[in-house]
């Protein structure tokens, strides 16, 4: 038996959450689908300084335990399931789990990025053994210990600075000739005498003898030269956290809605090309992918599905 | 499910016959704490089958290291008390894990 709901919101990272208390507030029977952990991307760091009102203590996850407290409060319901298939035909749009079925009036897609991967070879042999995309869950596994980091923009050396809170050394792996991350946060990382940065490389492979990463072998794209990093024996590890970018997580909507390259494009009300289904947050085209963002986002396509759903538009 | 740590891992693990089931997480992983629930209804599926355990690595930084277990969430089944198989990361879902034991039933 399907469930019938006004919205269903897929994804429940803080563009879905925000979604959600806009549209649980304005009275809709509303369904947040989340297939792994509630909060998204916002989760995995520490550090969101830059969101308005998040000031000293706050961290992604206290963050984000108050938007799912909000959305409760507001009667929204939430479920942990995974979409896995969808159709946006009728006027009651189709939303199909691995445990269960929905229908709703409006859909909004929330469903964010994932980290993009390096693509060098025995990435995905030494991921969990070394080779990490979430400090909040890894860092701690290297106190003491020395930790690569690939990526030189505002994720990467964000991380890097709470990871140094563990580590006893950090080396900036950067693609490009300088950091791209905030000026702020670049001083931050080259004041701290912990940090060490290599420039215009990238790594071409990770190794381990013992099953955990003791070797990284990078490549400088101008000259050509490859470089080899070895654990030290006393340590027998290190860490490589990557912070390179995002790819949406948009492919069981290929086919159903328009999409480029992967992300949604909408329109400033978040609207999709099918009536009825609006896309927010990181999944959909837009110059900054925010924790600010997506909630804006959020909040912008519950109040016209709320329209939508009156059949104002 | 039975909670574990570095005093009481040799026992219950290492020195157990059998299928023991490993969940490696801790407090600031969210994704371990999501995972949760989902592994615990798998305890009660497969109660009379497999031993299942977790072990909060904030606690046992040095025994997970040593396990091979240096990313969460990592989910490691033992038989007799070597380490046969295992999912972690991206790839620790609640129907992988199920497969894992099924395999190694
Ligand atoms: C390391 C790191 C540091 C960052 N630091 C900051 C910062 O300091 N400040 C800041 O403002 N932003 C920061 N960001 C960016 C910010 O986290 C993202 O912009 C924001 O989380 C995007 O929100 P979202 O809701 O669009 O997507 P996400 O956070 O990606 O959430 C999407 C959710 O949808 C779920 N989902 C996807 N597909 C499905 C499906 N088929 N079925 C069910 N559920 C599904 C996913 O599991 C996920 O939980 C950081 C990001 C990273 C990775």
């Amino acid at each position: 038996m399907e469930k019938t709901y006004d919205v269903v919101i897929i994804g429940a990272g803080p563009a879905g959450l925000a979604a959600g208390i806009y549209s649980g507030r304005s009275l809709l029977k509303t369904l947040i689908i989340e297939r792994s952990k509630t909060g998204g991307q916002a989760v995995v760091t520490n550090e969101i300084d830059n969101y308005p009102g998040a000031e000293g203590e706050e961290t992604g996850p206290t963050l984000i335990a108050k938007m799912v407290k909000q959305a409760e409060h507001f009667g929204v319901e939430r479920v942990a399931d995974e979409v896995v298939d969808v159709d946006f035909e009728g006027d009651l749009k189709k939303v199909t789990c691995n445990k269960g079925e929905y229908q709703a009036k409006a859909v909004i897609i929330a469903s964010g990025a994932f980290p993009r991967l390096m693509g060098c070879r025995g990435e995905a042999e030494f991921t969990a053994k070394g080779v990490s995309y979430c400090a909040t869950c890894d860092a701690a596994f290297f106190e003491e210990l020395e930790v690569y980091v690939v990526g030189g923009g505002d994720s990467a050396i964000q991380e890097a600075l709470f990871i140094a809170r563990f580590a006893r050394k950090i080396t900036i792996i950067q693609n490009l000739p300088e950091l791209t991350a905030a000026k702020s946060m670049q001083k931050k990382a080259f004041d701290n005498p912990k940090f060490s940065f290599v420039y215009n490389s990238v790594v071409e492979e990770v190794k381990g003898e013992s099953g955990l990463l003791d070797t990284i072998i990078i490549k400088n794209e101008q000259t050509g030269e490859l470089t080899e990093f070895n654990a030290d024996p006393e340590d027998g590890t290190f860490g490589l956290f990557v912070f390179i970018g995002l790819v949406p997580r948009t492919d069981v909507f290929e086919g159903k809605i328009a999409m480029d390259r992967g992300y949604i494009p909408t329109d400033e009300n978040m609207r999709t090309n099918v009536p009825g289904v609006y896309a927010v947050g990181d999944c959909r085209i837009k110059p900054l992918r925010q924790v600010v963002t997506a909630a804006a986002d959020g909040a912008i396509a519950a109040v016209h599905a709320e329209k939508y759903i009156e059949g104002g538009e | 499910m039975i909670a574990v740590n570095k005093e009481t891992f040799q026992a219950e693990v290492k020195d157990t016959g059998g299928l023991v089931l490993v969940d490696f997480w801790s407090e600031s992983c969210e994704s371990c704490k999501a995972l949760m629930p989902d592994v615990e209804a798998l305890a009660e599926k497969y109660a009379t089958q497999v031993k299942f355990a977790k072990l909060d690595v904030a606690k046992a930084r040095r025994l997970a290291i040593g396990e091979k277990v240096l990313g969460l969430p990592t989910i490691v089944l033992y038989k007799d008390g070597e380490k046969i198989d295992e999912v972690n990361k991206d790839d620790a879902t609640a129907g992988n894990i199920e497969a894992m034991i099924q395999k190694n039933l």
